[in-house]
């Protein structure tokens, strides 16, 4: 059914799910490194292949980090939890359980504003809690490389007992034709939230942030919620807000035909943008969940918690709240700084003296394109807040131009050295010595008669094709003012 | 014949054949050798007048003589076992400050992983798994300079209470062949008792330690949960498995404890504080003035009448000592058992998930077209013997939805009321005791098939698993011919006090006896 | 009455991924049957207001610093497995059913 038909029959109730890796040093109960990419079955040990015997110990920073993501969503930190076994055979899962938290989490009741499209939605937080991540599967065989039809498959088991946290939200009603952006905005935020703590880099497409979307439909004026859905492991923003999108569709689709909606757990497809059906479970999971008996109870001191609260940086949203009065910025160019994930840069760069226009024109202008042209994100260009802050210096203090600076930002990106070096190597200083200048334009006003006698006739506008000619012979390098003065006052006409 | 029973007994063979032809130093009697505590062979070690290699060498003969018999080794490694004894010898050469019982054998049950032997925990879907890493203990030994002589047979993943439930073969009781060993560490009592070693090494999760001793006449400590790591034993049930030593003497048991005990930071519920003075207690044999607890409930039908009268006797003796004796009751002991066939099964049938045909152990049925989940169920159903799937059965049933509450959860609140049973009575007294268990040694295949009667051999022994307290079982006496253990329980962390008090009954008694109970075994 | 039946015995051996056959199924059942009804006596003396223990002692707070240490080889990681490729764990295939 159409989005639009969809919607004007039924409310969506939202629900979302995010696993997030921690940037811990070790993973969460042994001592094996957590970095990305590594060999297969390099960063493994006997308590994360689960071998016999072996036992977990939790990472004091996992905890931390946990606890800082608890507070910044506003959650109770819990006085007692305990640690509990999810029991199901899979084997990318070493012991064929996971040590998780069942009925006890960590963190609860909390929440984290959202805005769309100018309006204020208030996210409530369930739950977060601790968990540890499982292997990865190649699935070797099959025309697809996908797990549908592979003939076998091969596990690498770095990735197990990496420390994941779980944030659950409570269900999201009422948001109407908004649901996907919703979504999104909650994912945004969640994002830009536990970045700002240090805790995890939450990179979606390696997958230290992955989102589960949940999504049930109820007529308009329906007071009971309909059958959810469960799809798994979206892995980009803009995949939540496709995904939701799709569900809504899809389950109108199906409620439209007469039809029931199954609860189970479906896939998301990049390609396409369609969600399809998990395999369908000949029963429902029994996951035998009971205490960890290996890991004794968390009992976090309330002075613990609240110097870890004392380590809160300032948040996201306080902080977008300080920059837009501080940088004079409209909601809009705010959303659009926030978006491009420059908010960090620009301070930086503005920490270092330039001013706050100069410091969002050039990462908001000449480097955000580059890094679209490179395709990377913002930050990953190879240049520094305080290389930046140096080419604006030197285009204040008249050493270059605008289009000199570009020059430097272009060589600087391409690795040719810091600011300084790249004016030295690549000569790009503006020509200011009036002797050298004043001779060029002896030159181009003899090479241009026709429009130097326009000139001297009075047509002062021609003036520009002289200035370009100037430009062009010094490479840009001359100070483009001072040259009209000089043609004018040659010709007469100043 | 399995392929590793073939392996198990052939090595022992291998021992046997190298034991008759090679001999030992003709300077020493070897058969006396073996009879000697591990106190004896450490001051002689120490004294240099014997040699870790010699002390190793007559133990691997007598295994090479007897453990034909006996059963009491999964896997015997002549040279790896001499090659360690030869280290210990040049660390003493080297003038290395060495512990009490450096230089002196143990045997080890088969749940510790070594790597420089197989760690099967008597469980086929292990067969020939060499461990990449040593159990905590496992290094301890090596550090306090244990010769570590092989690996002993054991129940399936610590299960049962006799051996008979081992994958490769059950272990015999040397007062009686015909009779089990007790169990799950069966192995480890059965070698102790034969004299095959010394020491010995086991685990208790509802009496696998007390109970195995108890019927070979020797001493078996269980310590409190978490004063011996369990960071690579082979998880059986996590939160009571607890490991402990064997010995012939209670100074024995005293020094092995001490020489593996103590806070391991690899396992989260090892206790911080230091390891309670047992030694020192095991030496000081004292109960004048002492209190101790006769526990009410463990006593009439189903305890044998021989057993009955060996623990009143021990109950006189313990008085003549100058010991306060009352009649105690914990009313909530005789739920132990059920609780305890509640959590124990839970936990196992998630401990061993992992075994599943993926990243080691035995895979069945990969014929390439078959799912990992068809392969896995059919290698579990062959790798796993009958009572280990019993028990994965019953445990996920307890934890199952709509079951948890009433089976797992209610076993629980047990477990709370019966560690207030014990906090109550630890008011009253300094101790308690009771008979280690209703009888003496069954013959094999009596209880195989007949799993409750089999679960009550651990009847007296699980109240201390459930709350972690220590418990050792001393011999008492015989009946019929056969070994009695009295039961000794402290509060947790109070391990030194059942030393205290089975160093003052075993002296008693063999004061009375004229020698250690073991003497009168038969020979083999 | 029985307190199980041989469905939920048969159901309990596919959670629990134990390929049984009928008889051992049969055989289980029995013997389950007889064990539950044995141990259903913890509810007789478990009222509500008793809090469970989980654990032996009541320890809490047990933390390890966060630093990486050593790890396995690629080869003792993979030295046990019943087959292996490129470095990692060949397994059968894996039906869809979690990830």
């Amino acid at each position: 059914m159409k989005y639009d038909e969809a919607l004007a029959r039924f409310e969506p109730v939202l629900g979302i799910e995010t696993h997030i890796e921690l940037g811990t040093a070790s993973k969460m109960f042994c001592g094996c490194p957590t970095g990305f990419g590594a060999e297969p079955n390099t960063q493994v040990c006997p308590v994360c292949l689960g071998l016999p015997g072996s036992l977990p110990v939790t990472n004091r920073s996992a905890i931390e980090g946990i606890i800082k993501i608890g507070l910044a969503l506003n959650c109770d930190i819990v006085e007692w939890c305990r640690f509990a076994r999810k029991n199901y055979f899979y084997p990318d899962m070493p012991k064929n359980y996971q040590i998780s938290q069942y009925d006890e989490p960590l963190c609860v009741d909390g929440h984290l504003d959202i805005e769309v499209e100018g309006e204020t939605y208030r996210i409530e937080i369930e739950r977060v809690h601790m968990e540890e991540d499982t292997g990865k599967s190649l699935h070797v065989g099959g025309t697809t490389g996908r797990i549908q039809g592979a003939e076998y498959s091969l596990v690498d088991y770095n990735r197990a007992g990496i420390p994941l946290v779980e944030i659950v939200t409570k269900p999201i009603p009422a948001t109407g034709d908004r649901a996907p952006l919703v979504a999104r905005a909650y994912a945004t935020e969640l994002r830009e939230l536990v970045r700002s703590l240090g805790v995890s880099d939450v990179r979606m497409e390696q997958g230290s942030m992955r989102c589960d979307v949940n999504v049930s439909l109820m007529p308009r004026g329906a007071q009971e919620w309909g059958t959810r859905t469960e799809t798994k492991n979206v892995n980009s923003l803009r995949s939540v807000e496709r995904a939701v999108r799709s569900e809504i569709e899809r389950q109108a689709g199906v409620l439209d035909g007469g039809g029931r909606v199954v609860q189970e757990t479906r896939h998301f497809h990049e390609e396409d943008g369609r969600t399809t059906s998990g395999r369908s479970k000949e029963e429902a999971q029994d996951y035998r969940y009971f205490p960890e008996p290996d890991l004794v109870p968390m009992a976090p001191s309330r002075e613990w918690v609240e110097e870890l609260r004392g380590t809160l940086p300032e948040l996201p949203a306080a902080r977008r709240g300080r920059i837009q009065g501080e940088w004079g910025l409209s909601d809009l160019e705010l959303r659009d700084v926030v978006n491009a994930g420059a908010v960090d840069l620009i301070e930086a760069t503005i920490i270092q003296g330039t001013d706050a226009g100069a410091a969002r024109k050039w990462w908001m202008n000449e480097l955000s394109r580059r890094a679209t042209e490179q395709g990377v994100e913002l930050a990953d260009l190879p240049i520094t807040p305080e290389q930046v802050a140096r080419v604006q210096a030197m285009l204040t203090a008249g050493e270059l131009n605008d289009k000199l600076a570009r020059k430097v930002f272009e060589g600087v990106l391409a690795g040719e050295g810091t600011p300084d070096e790249v004016v030295a190597k690549r000569g790009l200083k503006i020509v200011s010595d009036e002797g050298e200048l004043s001779s060029v334009i002896d030159e181009v006003i003899a090479g241009n008669p026709d429009v130097a006698d326009k000139i001297r006739a009075g047509k002062v506008a021609a003036a520009g094709a002289l200035v370009g000619a100037v430009m062009k012979a010094t490479r840009g390098q001359a100070d483009a003012g001072r040259a009209r003065e000089l043609i004018l006052e040659k010709l007469g006409a100043s | 014949m399995t392929g590793t029973e073939r392996s198990g007994v052939e090595g022992t063979g291998q021992a046997a054949r190298a034991g008759g032809s090679g001999g030992s130093s003709p300077q020493k009697d070897t058969a006396e050798l073996v009879r000697k505590t591990a106190a004896e062979l450490g001051e002689l070690l120490s004294a240099g007048e014997v040699s870790a290699a010699e002390v190793a060498e007559a133990h691997l003969d007598r295994i090479a003589a007897v453990d034909g018999q006996v059963n009491a080794f999964l896997h015997v490694d002549r040279e790896t076992t001499l090659a360690q004894a030869r280290t210990v010898d040049e660390r003493r050469a080297a003038g290395e400050r060495l512990g009490p019982l450096a230089g002196v054998p143990v045997a080890h049950k088969d749940v510790f992983t070594t790597t420089d032997m197989p760690t099967t925990a008597g469980s086929k879907i292990l067969e020939g798994w060499r461990p990449p890493y040593d159990a905590t203990i496992t290094a301890r030994l090596r550090e306090a300079g244990l010769v570590i002589l092989g690996k002993t047979n054991m129940d399936e993943f610590a299960m049962g209470s006799s051996t008979e439930n081992s994958a490769y073969f059950t272990s015999r009781n040397p007062w009686d062949l015909e009779r089990i060993p007790g169990g799950s560490s069966g192995g480890s009592s059965a070698a102790v008792a034969a004299y095959e070693a010394p020491l010995s090494t086991g685990t208790d999760t509802g009496g696998s330690i007390r109970q195995p001793a108890s019927v070979t006449g020797i001493v078996g400590m269980k310590p409190t949960y978490g004063g011996s790591s369990r960071y690579g034993v082979i998880a059986f049930a996590s939160s009571l498995d607890t490991p402990g030593p064997f010995a012939r003497t209670v100074l024995d048991a005293a020094l092995l404890q001490e020489a593996f005990s103590g806070h391991d930071r690899m396992d989260s519920t090892s206790v911080a504080e230091a390891v309670p003075p047992v030694v020192e207690a095991a030496r000081h044999a004292d109960v004048d003035g002492l209190r101790i607890g006769v526990v009410k409930e463990f006593a009439g039908d189903g305890y044998d009448p021989g057993v009955s009268a060996r623990f009143d006797e021990a109950v006189e003796l313990l008085e003549s000592l100058g010991a306060k004796v009352v009649e105690v009751s914990c009313p909530h002991f005789t739920y132990a058992l059920p609780a305890y066939y509640l959590i124990a099964p839970s936990e196992c049938s998630s401990n061993l998930a992992r075994f599943d045909a993926m990243r080691y152990g035995l895979r069945v049925g990969d014929d390439g077209t078959r799912s990992a989940e068809e392969v896995m169920a059919l290698t579990r159903a062959e790798g796993f013997g009958p009572e280990v799937k019993r028990r994965i059965m019953l445990g996920t049933y307890a934890l199952s939805s709509g079951y948890y509450d009433a089976y797992y959860g209610k076993a629980q609140q047990v477990r709370t009321l019966i560690k207030r049973d014990f906090e109550a009575a630890f008011e009253q007294v300094d101790v308690l005791v009771s008979p280690t268990t209703p009888t003496t040694a069954f013959p094999i295949g009596e209880r195989a098939d007949d799993p409750i009667a089999m679960y009550l051999a651990d009847l007296c022994t699980i109240p201390a698993n459930l709350t972690g307290n220590a418990a050792i079982s001393v011999p008492c006496g015989l009946s019929d011919g056969l070994p009695v253990g009295l039961q000794i329980m402290a509060p947790v962390l109070g391990d030194d006090r059942v030393y205290r008090v089975g160093a003052a009954v075993e002296r008693a008694l063999e004061d009375r006896w004229g020698g250690p109970l073991l003497a009168k075994a038969p020979a083999l | 009455m029985s307190a199980i039946t041989r469905d939920e015995v048969s159901h309990l051996a596919r959670l629990s991924r134990l390929a049984l056959g009928d008889d051992e199924l049969d055989h289980l059942a029995a013997q389950l049957d007889q064990i539950i009804s044995a141990v259903a006596r913890v509810q007789e003396v478990a009222a509500e207001d008793i809090p469970p223990t989980s654990h032996a002692l009541p320890l809490t707070n047990v933390y390890r610093t966060d630093e990486a240490r050593e790890c396995l080889t690629p080869e003792q990681a993979l030295a046990a497995a019943p087959a292996t490729e490129g470095q990692r764990f060949r397994v059968p295939r894996i039906l869809d059913e979690e990830a």
